[in-house]
Formats: C-alpha cells, structure tokens, sequence
C-alpha cells in the first residue's frame, strides 16, 4: 500500500510544531499501525532526517503507552482497539492519514507524537489506592464478594491509562479514567472505608491538573480501546454527591 | 582458537539455611538481623524497574519506612510489561481441596524446572504463594469469582490441581495495577520519589558494594548519578535479544548487564522459554510477536500438510493428506504435551518445509473438529476473546479457516545469580523477578512468573534486605567520590560513541539480525556446532554494529534510537553469552535442548551426573564459569516422558 | 546521604486545588438541580399556555390568578416576584456554572485538533452551548413581549390573550419564526439536559439509562408540542 501521511512534528514543549507530510510506500496491509511508522522511520533515519517519536512499548493493545490522534479519532478507526493493535488493512491504497498527539492542557506535548501523562499518575496519587499495607492481609477468602459485583469492578479496572478518553472528550476531561477507578475499587467491600474521601480527592486532583468537566458528551466511550462504560460517571457522581458535603 | 569460556571457583549460596526444608524461611527471618524503624527513615533503596516485583518491593520497603527512590523507562509505573500476563497466578491455597499443598506446588515446580533449581528457594516460594492471594485481594484485585462469592480456580499448563487464580485474561494487568496503586499511595506520602522515563545505564560500584546507578532522563537526555544504601534491580528479562519476542519494545537487559560486566555473576543465560501458541510473523516488518493462551490445545488440534511445499488454502487438504504430528508422535498427551516439545516439534516440521502461511513458518491449530463436536456456540464461550484477538491481528476468521500458530520467545529463566537472601554476588545489589535466575531452574511453569515476582518484592526482599541494611551504616557516597565520576564517565562515552559512528544502517537492522542468529541458533534446538558459529557471526555483527550503526539526534533530547542503540549493543555482549552458556552446557534439561543429547526417540535427555548445577558465568574478555551445585534432598531427579 | 547531581523527582510538583464546591462535579450537579427547577418552570407554563385553547376569559383569568396568588398571606404579586427571583436565581446559576465549565473545558484544550471529524454524541449535546444562548435571547425577547408588553404589537397587560393573537399574526411571521427556533432549541437542549442531569445525579443503570433517554425523549417532544399548538393555532386561524 502507498500512503500519504500528515504527521504532527514539534521538536520539544518550547516548538511551535506543525503538521508535515509523509509519503511511505510498500506497506502491507498486514502491518500494524505502528509498524507502518517504524517502516517510515527507517527510511526517515537512513535519509539523514529526525524519525517520528511516539510512544508504544507492550504492542498488544495492554500497557496502555501508545496512542494517536489518527484523522481525528483517538486510536484509529477501529472499534475498542488501541492504536498497536490497528492494522493497515482498514485503510485503503492511496490514502491521505492526519496523525496528531493527544490535545490537552494536562498532556504536554514532550515531543511529535509524544504527550506527558503523568496527571494520570497523580489524580491515582489523590485516591486511586486501597490502603493495604503489605503482610495485613485477612485470608483471601475472609470477605465474600458477589460475583456481579467483582465482575463489575473487574469490567472497571481493565482501563489502561491511554488517556484516549481525555484526547476524545470535547472539554479535555479525564472523568471515564477517574470514574472507572473509582468504581473498581468502590464495587469491592475491600474499598468501602475510603469510598467518600476516595472520590472527593480524586475529583479535586483532576480538576488541579487542568482537565476539563464532563458534559456527558459520551466521545470518551466511544474511543476507549476497553470499552469502559459512561454509566461508570453515574456511579462517580452519585458518590460524589453523597460526600460532597461530608 | 583461544576457548570460549575459561573455569573458574565453584560458588555456594551461604545465605540459605539448612535443615528441614519447611522452617528455612522462618529460621532465616528469624536470623536476619533487623533494622530499628526509626533508622530506616535514614536509609534510602533504589529499585529499578516498576513491574510485579519491583512495584511490589518499592511500595512494601517505603511501607517499612525505607526512602525509596524508583526508576522506570515507561512513562508511569504502571506499564511495565507484567501488566500483558494473561493466564494466572498459582497458591497453595488447596482451596479445591483436591490435594494440593505448599509441598505440591514445590514439587511440581522443581520437577517442572527440569531438576535445575535449588530446593530451598523454591520451597520459599510455594510457602510465601498463598500470602500472595491475601494481599492482592486486600489491595482491591478484582480476582473472578464464584456466584458464592469466593475465588475461582483453574487448572493451568497441565497440573493436576487446580490452583490458578485469574482475572479474565488479564491477570498480570490487575496484579500490577494492584502493586502501582500502593506505590502511588507511597508516592503521594513522600516514601517513595519516582522517576518515570528514566533508564539505568551504569551501576555504580564503591568499595566492591553496589551504592547507586547512573541514569539517563529520556525526556532531556540529561545523565545523572544516585546514591544509595542499597540498589533493587527489577528489570525483568532479556527475551528481546531475540528481536521478535512477546515481550514489550522497551524490554532490555541494559541494566542487569551493567551490573554483570560490574561483576555480578550471570546465570544459566540459555535458558529460554518458547511459547508454542503465539500468532506467526506476517513478514519484514513485523515487531513483536503475540502470544495466545495456551489453553487453546485443550481443543484445538495441531497438524501440518503431509507433503513439504503443499501450499493449498487449508480446506483443499483432504483429511488422509494432513499430519496430526503432535497427535501421531506423542499418542497418550497429544496436543497437550509441554511447551518445550510443542515448540520443538513445530520447528522441525517446518524444517522439514510443511510450514504454512507466510514464509512457511506456521502450523495449523485447527478447530473444526471442535466446533463440529461442542458447537459454534460452546467454541466461542471458552475461545471468543481469543479468536477476536487472532481476527485483529491476521485479518482471518479462525472459524472457517484454521488459526496458524508458531512459537516465540516469552520469558527468560536465567538472569543475575542471587544467593537465598536475593542478592547477587555483588554486595548491596539485590535482583528480584525475572531479572534474577532464582526459582525457575531450566523451565518455568505456567502461571509462576507472577507468583516469583509477587513472591519476591511483598515478601523476600523486604525480609532480606534488612539484615544488609542492618550490617551498616556504610560510608556515605557523593557524586565525587571517584567511581561515580567514572561511571558517569563510562555512560556519557558510550553515548558520544554511538552517536559518533554515523554509519549507513539502523539500529534496527542490527537488532533484528541478531535475532535471526540467536533465534536460529540459540533457539528451541541447538547443537554445538551452530552455537560455535552463532559466537562467530555474533562478534562480526558487532564490530560491524559500532563501525556501521547511525543513530541520528543528538544525546541531549528525547531519543528513542539512540535507546535502543544502547540496548541492542548490550544484547550482542548477552547473546554471545547466551550462546556460550548453551555450548558448555551439552545436555538438553528445560528451555535447551542440545541436538546431541536426546533419547533414541528424540526426547531431551539430562545429564545430571555431570550438569546438575547453575552456570554462573564472570564477565570478561573471556567469561568464566563459576559452578553451583545442586542438591536434592527431598525432590529426585527422574527424566521426563510424554509418550 | 549526599545528594548532589540527583535526578529532581518529578511527582513533587502539587497543583493548586479548588474548594470542592466549585469543583466541576459540583457545578455540574449545580447545573443539573437549577435545571430541573427550570423545567418544572416550564411545565407550568405551558400548561397555561394551552389555556389558550378554551378561550380569551378563561386565559386571562388564569393571567390574573397569577398575580393573586399568596393572597392574602402575602400582598399582591409578592407571591409572583418571589417565583421570578426564584427562577431569576435558577437561571443564573445555570448559566454561571455552565460558563465556568466551558472555560475551563476551553482551558483545558488550549491546541485544536487539525483534523476533527464529528464522531458521537448526538446533535443535541453538541449544541448544548449554542441552544443555551438562543434561549437565553429568546426568553429575554418573550419578557419584553408578553410580560412587560413593550415590544408587543398590542402590550395590554389586562388582556394577555390579545397580546399573544397580536404576536402570532400571519404577517409577522419573523417572530413565530423565532418561537420554534427557541422552542425547538429549549426541546433539544432538554432532550440532552435532562438525560444528561439524571447521570450526573447519580443514575447508572442500564434499565434506569433506557428511562431516563425515554423519559428525557417524551418530556422534550411534549413541551415542544405544547409550546408550539400556540403560535400554530393563532397563525392557521383556529384561535382568534
């Protein structure tokens, strides 16, 4: 396949950057995404010019490390499907795709396609935890869990910190990541004592970051490559405002 | 010919406690000498590498009151490459009461590991395995369940107990995320200080005691030194040297390197696991390999076109011209037989030039007859995820046309020698995880890696450590002090170098040839011949590497080429190792079959009048070998069968 | 421990957090009760309006009715301003946090995308903003006209009913026209408001989600129906 690539490049945080085009050539459709840039960046280094940074590392769609912009859609065309794990063969010979990083306030670009993320870290730093510490533990099977419940925490906590949500939702915010948390860890008795401070600060955290509100616009499930539900911000707000004034 | 290896003083580990093997662990934590709380607060560990073990062990030391300081070349903690372990984690917990116990799993695992492991480490593990599940269920891991609410258990990798626990096929991604909530819970208390996008390129050596490493941030390529009183490498394997592994892109052995050519001892550095379940390569550009449950061959059978070069779509074969080989050669386990002799026996019939798909690198792994038998439905209840996954990845629909499958390499059983204590013969340098050679002897069993990791940062190290801790205070160290400035000096060389050599090929071609070598030579078969050659086009390859290799950029940036750079010249050094490792040591046990050493039906045949110990090897222009016996008191060694 | 030519860590920086009232959750729950509020609003009156429908008298008793009652606990149209303040405060509240939001969600996304295709959401969340400003305008022109009466073509406060067939005559067909803009935009602003005010105060069911979308879907099409029988009545002639 012969394709036309507009790639976003900004040299580091203090670049203006822009949008430069590609033309890669040759490429099978069996290739993933990201091999299709790594074909790129070979000929791009063997030409003397600076290759594309991005971001990637497990390459099956779990560490959460990889994600682009690809013609305006978080990870790609492809339904609940990373960007590692998109393959050529949904794009058509002779294609124009635009390529740009994650656009947020609390996602600095660091370099091309490259964003810092580590508001995520932090908002997890406010709550995102179970205070456990380690050799306290009861048996394992001291306190039942229904299985409904441990099924929904598990659905919850497949999230894997790609920030698609944030690049997707219209007001930049980051409230499927921190809902899907906060409903992991509020579904399991084990989580119960924390449950009120738990959302209160991590809400407060989020908004510190620089994320925007949630309006409901539903972008962020549409573009996650776990297919975490909205319901999961009911579930936050109803917790939120049940501590709010806690 | 001057030899490849010269050999040197055995080595013991004095660190292990004799006596009966059930109160090992106890005596030895009883003997550890403690460190006050309050003097922990003036103690600072460093941990490299934020996966299972060193995620775990970072949050478990800041809980005891360490000051730790933890680096990772992700971009957060929780990404290392623990978090793609899809199958399980085992314990002892005998919650099926079907017969298992903390003896079982032992026995299991040291028999599993091809009688190459030591009996007390292993022990430990079982022992510590069940206070495992306790703490991951404390900290929030959604572990699937039972409608009465109580952890669900299955059978994995052929035992006969059921004493795997799981969260769907996910279970490496929850464990970890259960180990970076607590260290993020530690960070935001100021316990631990964490270094993201930053990589270990140097350790730092003083006074022959490990006392801080030198590292490079990713972001703006500045090197700095860090000091400490102890240093925790949680690196994971070396599977990459391979090129195309299932292991994660950023997967290296940089760290436990350096520290090797500082003069900790490596062991049994041919001792690879190959996966027999993973998607094959699709051609040249492929990047990494991925694996599929192996619980796939539960249903799933095997073959190949009888005739080599049969190249029809798979449904114009008829039945009588198909070989079931799996099935034909090993009749009472069938597709079920272990993964080393799945992976072998796939490799020889695509020798043998019957291969499908691309390249002629794949074997059939088909389940009509199960669809046919179970139905569409049942098929797709057990093996949906999967299927979807394969369809994502190849584009086929594996109801109507056979998956293809070939083995790729998943996970390395050797790594840096540690004693019982978990440190290696390097003073103050502890390794934990994968990173280390401990537990798993020549083979690993499905669903231990997570348990050896878990095992070895929440419950061995924070014991261990403390009674070297608690054999100081050791001198302070400032970024003056001579070998600091050497070290540093050492890494910011081998960058300009790199840089300096403005070749015509990129660093990737480098890498991947090398992965042709290693996979071709050093991989699920290997003889002595091929070995002696792999050494030789090894070291051509890498003079060729430093007279040929562009990295463009410069060091003071984000540079992802010239990352790798420095990886992929440390895996040259590791994989004339691996090969030399895999030369010395003529029998087959585990993850190394050596061609000259089989049973007249072709079975891997031990030899453990002679190779009954680790190879733990002393860098050097030449490496030399240092041997630790093995004993078995409690486990004997028989020969594995499959027939 | 010397610690010269350490890295930095660089978790310690701590950004400055809000009070939890004006955090965005808060202000959407904000949002959500003072809309709710306004929607109550708006079912009350339409079903006067529809009094429209059984004659001048009957209309314009109801107009007068308004101003009574509270009477005679209170004095005469106290009852009337206590409301307007009330649903005064409603709307300011709403649109205050609304506009806290959106800069912030401005804030939030300080480079545009070059490419942006529109990929989910429906059209009503999308112009969630917009239809606010529209109504805003319109319930501004709607007090001028038929509360004070100074842009209406008749302005007789003791006979509404007057005012209102003056206001949808056939020949001034640009002012019906601006009704169903604005009734049209309070009916999609509510179908997204009211799904989107039941999530945030909590709801998060899936049989509680295919209600409310139901519910939110019916109230919307109800309240634009009624508000549009009016003016369709006065400008086809069935109400003179």
């Amino acid at each position: 396949m012969d394709l036309k690539l507009r790639v976003w490049r900004q040299k580091g945080a203090g670049d203006k950057g822009r949008m430069v085009t590609y033309q890669v050539t040759g490429i099978s459709p069996d290739a993933s995404f990201l091999e299709m840039l790594d074909v790129l960046n070979e000929k791009l280094i063997l030409d003397g010019d600076d290759p594309i940074a991005f971001d990637h590392d497990c390459r099956e769609g779990i560490c959460g490390m990889c994600g682009m912009m690809i013609n305006g859609v978080a990870h790609g065309p492809e339904r609940a499907t990373t960007t590692c794990q998109l393959h050529m063969r949904h794009f058509a010979d002779g294609d124009t795709i635009d390529i740009e990083p994650w656009r947020a306030a609390a996602f600095p670009v660091v370099k091309d396609l490259v964003v810092d993320r580590s508001a995520f870290d932090r908002v997890i730093q406010a709550g995102g935890y179970i205070t456990a510490p380690t050799g306290a533990a009861p048996d394992a099977h001291a306190t039942p869990v229904p299985k409904a419940d441990a099924d929904a925490a598990f659905e919850a906590a497949t999230c894997i910190g790609c920030g698609a949500c944030v690049a997707a939702c219209p007001n930049g915010s980051s409230m499927l990541f921190t809902a899907a948390k906060v409903a992991h860890l509020g579904l399991l008795p084990q989580g119960q004592p924390e449950r009120g401070t738990r959302v209160v600060e991590m809400i407060e955290a989020q908004d510190a970051e620089g994320f925007g509100g949630c309006t409901n616009a539903g972008e962020c499930t549409a573009v996650c490559p776990k297919g975490i539900p909205l319901s999961l911000i009911g579930r936050l707000n109803a917790d939120y405002r049940a501590n709010l004034l806690a | 010919m001057t030899p490849f290896w010269t050999e040197g003083d055995p080595i013991a580990d004095t660190a292990a406690p004799d006596g009966p093997i059930e109160t090992r662990w106890e005596r030895r934590k009883f003997t550890a000498k403690l460190v006050n709380p309050a003097n922990r607060r003036k103690l600072t560990v460093i941990v490299v590498g934020t996966g299972l073990a060193g995620g775990s062990a970072a949050a478990t030391l800041a809980e005891a009151g360490y000051r730790v300081r933890s680096y990772c070349y992700q971009d957060s903690p929780r990404r290392a490459h623990s978090i793609a372990a899809q199958g399980g984690i085992n314990a002892a917990k005998n919650y099926r009461n079907d017969g298992d116990s903390v003896y079982r799993l032992f026995y299991d695992t040291v028999k599993g590991g091809d009688f190459r492991a030591r009996e007390s480490n292993v022990y430990r593990l079982a022992e510590v395995s069940a206070n495992i599940i306790d703490q991951c269920v404390a900290q929030g891991v959604p572990f699937a369940r039972e409608y009465g609410g109580l952890l669900d258990n299955r059978s994995f990798g052929g035992t006969q107990v059921s004493r795997t626990f799981y969260a769907r096929g996910q279970t490496g991604q929850q464990l970890l995320l259960g180990a970076y909530q607590a260290m993020e819970r530690q960070i935001a208390l100021g316990n631990i200080a964490m270094f993201a996008r930053h990589e270990m390129l140097e350790l730092v050596v003083v006074d022959g005691r490990a006392r801080g490493i030198v590292v490079r941030d990713l972001v703006t390529g500045e090197i700095s030194t860090d000091m400490a009183d102890a240093v925790v490498l949680a690196s994971g394997g070396y599977g990459n040297v391979f090129f195309l592994s299932t292991n994660a892109k950023g997967c290296n052995v940089t760290a436990t390197w350096r520290a090797h050519r500082k003069g900790a001892l490596f062991a049994n550095p041919c001792y690879t696991q190959i996966h027999p379940t993973c998607i094959p390569q699709s051609g040249e550009h492929q990047s990494k390999l991925t694996l599929m449950s192996e619980s796939l061959r539960n249903d799933g059978r095997v073959w190949v076109p009888r005739a080599a070069g049969d190249n029809r779509p798979a449904g114009e074969i008829p039945e009588n011209e198909r070989d079931y080989y799996l099935e034909r050669i090993y009749p009472s386990f069938g597709n079920l037989v272990p993964r080393d002799i799945a992976s072998r026996a796939a490799k020889n019939v695509c020798d043998e030039g019957r291969g499908v798909g691309p390249g002629g690198l794949g074997v059939y792994l088909d389940f009509a007859d199960a669809i046919e038998r179970l139905g569409r439905d049942a098929v797709e209840a057990k093996y949906g995820n999967l299927f979807e996954m394969y369809q994502r990845i190849t584009g086929e629909d594996p109801y109507a046309e056979p998956m293809r499958i070939y083995p790729a390499v998943h996970y390395t059983m050797g790594g840096l020698w540690v004693d019982y204590d978990l440190q290696s013969t390097i003073p103050g340098l502890f390794v934990v995880g994968e990173a280390n050679f401990s537990d798993h002897g020549a083979n690993r069993l499905g669903a231990s890696a997570l348990m050896q990791g878990l095992a070895d940062g929440y419950f061995v190290l924070p014991n261990t450590l403390g009674n070297y801790l608690a054999n100081g205070p050791y001198e302070p160290v400032d970024a003056g002090h001579p070998e600091v400035v050497a070290a540093r000096a050492q890494v910011e060389d081998r960058i300009a170098r790199l840089l300096a050599v403005d070749g015509d090929r990129t660093v990737d071609s480098f890498h991947r040839e090398l992965g042709h070598i290693m996979w071709e030579y050093c991989g699920m078969e290997r003889t002595s011949e091929g070995l002696v050659k792999a050494i030789g086009l090894i070291r051509g390859l890498r003079e060729e590497f430093w007279q040929r290799v562009k990295v463009p950029g410069t060091g003071a940036e984000l540079n992802q080429n010239l990352e790798k750079a420095g990886r992929v010249a440390d895996f040259f050094e590791l994989g004339e190792l691996m090969c030399i490792d895999a030369l010395h040591r003529a029998e087959s046990a585990g993850g190394h079959f050596r061609a000259e050493s089989q049973t007249p039906d072709g079975e891997a045949l031990r030899h453990d009048d002679e190779f009954s110990y680790v190879a733990a090897w002393e860098f050097g222009e030449t490496p030399t070998l240092h041997r630790e016996d093995l004993t078995f008191e409690y486990v004997h060694p028989t020969q594995r069968s499959y027939k | 421990m010397n610690t010269t030519a350490r890295p930095k860590a660089p978790g310690a920086k701590v950004p400055k957090r809000r009070s939890r009232t004006r955090s965005t959750v808060a202000l959407k729950l904000l949002m959500a009760v003072t809309g709710l509020l306004l929607v109550a609003f708006l079912f009350a009156h339409m079903a006067g309006n529809l009094k429209i429908f059984v004659g001048a008298e009957s209309f314009d008793h109801y107009a007068h009715w308004l101003r009574d009652l509270g009477t005679p606990l209170l004095p005469e149209t106290w009852f009337l301003w206590i409301q307007r303040l009330g649903l005064l405060a409603a709307v300011a509240g709403h649109i205050a946090a609304a506009t806290i939001l959106a800069r912030r969600a401005r804030r939030a996304r300080p480079v545009r995308y070059a490419h942006r295709p529109r990929v989910q959401g429906s059209y009503a969340a999308r112009t969630m903003r917009w239809g606010g400003v529209i109504v805003v305008l319109f319930v501004i022109y709607h007090i001028l006209d038929l509360t004070t009466g100074h842009l209406n073509p008749i302005g007789d406060k003791q006979h509404p009913y007057a005012n209102v067939v003056a206001d949808f005559a056939p020949e001034r067909w640009y002012v019906t026209l601006f009704y169903v803009v604005a009734v049209v935009a309070v009916g999609l602003h509510l179908r997204h408001g009211l799904w989107s005010a039941a999530r945030t105060l909590g709801q998060r069911t899936v049989a509680g989600e295919r209600l409310v979308k139901a519910a939110a879907l019916v109230l919307s099409v109800v309240l634009v129906a009624g508000y549009l029988s009016v003016p369709f009545a006065v400008t086809t002639g069935l109400v003179k």
